[in-house]
Formats: structure tokens, C-alpha cells, sequence
């Protein structure tokens, strides 16, 4: 674990992720309990409209989880949100990026907010969100 | 088509799920995570913990746990294939570990559309507890229903 600077405009080390390949879709499925079958199955993709599969977004999220478990041990994390705002297809290469936009004191207890999101390589932004880490 | 509003205020029975070692590590391997605290029960406890660490967005899945988890997208006449999730929110209040038994209880807390019905949104909340009844996190979900344009229902 880095140490983690907390001030405003700091940067998390960006988390790089390798092509998302169809394994890692099934793995997920089963891991996380989503076996939504436009994940995993070519056939229900095809049937909805689709060319192909697309990765889960709590896929994403979990890899900015990480971003942020990178930098601060997990009972830190106070609050932790997304929006998604694309879908990453199968194969996709997603970036995630994190920057300290405030800190704040809340009940005694120092806090910093950060932004995160989730790229693409094309520049499609699949997620933006946020999330609260306590300092102390 | 519309989404019957009087859903709003639906709860949904508890759903439990009693975490494994090995549940964690297979989410470790899914996500790449290779942090050792995820996985090696020795380095966890070194860093305080009592056990294998669930990770900051695993309790998403305990409801996915329910017999048929996606029949309420069913019931509201919705189908699986035109939805998206929307957003997804964490408060986390306390740690959980492998060996916990969680338990997620949720109600549909809000549903309204946007571009007149094109999307439709239902919103969830979901509280986690662990088997002391303590609250370990509170989860709000979006979902995103898909309508296409024209389609008589």
C-alpha cells in the first residue's frame, strides 16, 4: 500500500486493467452473483439487439474499489458511489482515475472526497462517482 | 410502457448469505485484485482483521443470492435485457469479514422516468446487517429500464 497524500488536487496512482476477456465475465458472474445472462451468454446478447457481451458495471466498480484499497485500508472508505454512464464491451481496457477534490472535518473527523472515474481508450467515460475516505 | 407505481414502498423479504473464504477469493480472482490482505488469511489478521476483509462493493451481490433474484424485473413487467444499472451507492458503517452471515433487506424507494417514459428508473435501498444485527452498510441502486420508442403495452 502507497502512502496516500491527502490534499486537494493529489492523484491517486491510476489503476490499469488488461482487456477484459470472456473469463473474467464468467468469473465475475459466479463470484459476484450476478449471472445475468447479457454478461455472459452471445446468444441473449444477439437476441436483445447487441453485436456482443458487455462487462458488468460492478465489475468497474470493483476495480475502483481497488483504485481506492490501493491507497487507504477498507475501513477508511466511509461512502462510495457511481454513475454509470457507458457500457464497457467485452475485451474493453478501462482506466481508473481518482483526484482529492475536498477535505472537509465531519463529526470530528477529517475526510477527503475524491473523484473517480472509469475510462475507456477511446475516451468513453463508462463511470464517474465518488468517494469519502477518512484520514485519521 | 409505464411501470405500475404503486411498487413504490415494496419491501422484499431478507436475503442472506453466509460469506466463504472462498467466495472472497474467487471475487479476488474475478477482479484482479492481488492485494495478499484479500486472500491469505494470515496477512489479513496481521493487519487487524479477523478475517479475510469483504471488499468495498461485494455486498451488492448478497441479494443476488434470493431464489430468483431477477423476478422482480419480471413482475414489473420489465425485460431483463433492456436494463441497465444506473447508479450505485455505498455507506459503509462497519467491517464485514468471511464467516459473517449478511443479510440484505430492501424496498423499492422510488420509480419515475425521463425523455417522456423513454427511461425509466427504480430506485432501491437496501440495508446490510451481520449476524450481531448490526448495520454494516446501507446500498442505494439504480435501475434503468430501456423503452423503445412506439412500443404499445
Amino acid at each position: 500500500m502507497t502512502t496516500f497524500a491527502p490534499e486537494v488536487g493529489a492523484e491517486l496512482p491510476p489503476l490499469r486493467i488488461d482487456p477484459i476477456s470472456r473469463t473474467t465475465l464468467a468469473l465475475f458472474a459466479g463470484a459476484s452473483g450476478d449471472h445475468n445472462p447479457i454478461h455472459i451468454d452471445l446468444d441473449v446478447a444477439r437476441s436483445a439487439g447487441l453485436d456482443d457481451v458487455f462487462a458488468h458495471g460492478m465489475l468497474s466498480m470493483a476495480y475502483l474499489g481497488r483504485l481506492l484499497t490501493n491507497v487507504v485500508p477498507q475501513q477508511k472508505l466511509r461512502s462510495f458511489q457511481v454513475r454509470f454512464a457507458a457500457i464497457t464491451p467485452v475485451h474493453g481496457q478501462p482506466t481508473c482515475t481518482g483526484t482529492v477534490t475536498a477535505i472537509d472535518e465531519v463529526n470530528g473527523e477529517r475526510q477527503a472526497t475524491l473523484d473517480l472515474k472509469v475510462s475507456l481508450p477511446d475516451g468513453t467515460v463508462a463511470l464517474l462517482g465518488s468517494a469519502v475516505i477518512a484520514l485519521d | 410502457m409505464s411501470i405500475d407505481r404503486s411498487f413504490i414502498g415494496r419491501e422484499f423479504p431478507a436475503v442472506s448469505l453466509l460469506v466463504t473464504r472462498s467466495r472472497l477469493r474467487n471475487f479476488a480472482k474475478a477482479t484482479g485484485q492481488d492485494q495478499p490482505v484479500y486472500i491469505d488469511v494470515d496477512t489479513a489478521k496481521q493487519a487487524g482483521y479477523r478475517d479475510l476483509p469483504v471488499p468495498p462493493t461485494f455486498f451488492f451481490g448478497i441479494e443476488l443470492e434470493a431464489p430468483d433474484p431477477f423476478a422482480l424485473v419480471a413482475e414489473l413487467g420489465v425485460d431483463l435485457r433492456t436494463v441497465l444499472h444506473g447508479e450505485q451507492k455505498f455507506d459503509y458503517r462497519q467491517m464485514a469479514y468471511a464467516g459473517d452471515e449478511l443479510t440484505a433487506t430492501s424496498r423499492i424507494a422510488d420509480i419515475y422516468e425521463k425523455k417522456g417514459g423513454l427511461l425509466e428508473f427504480v430506485v432501491r435501498k437496501t440495508t446490510v446487517t451481520n449476524q450481531d444485527g448490526a448495520v454494516v452498510a446501507v446500498m442505494g441502486s439504480s435501475t434503468v429500464v430501456q423503452n423503445r420508442p412506439g412500443k404499445e403495452n
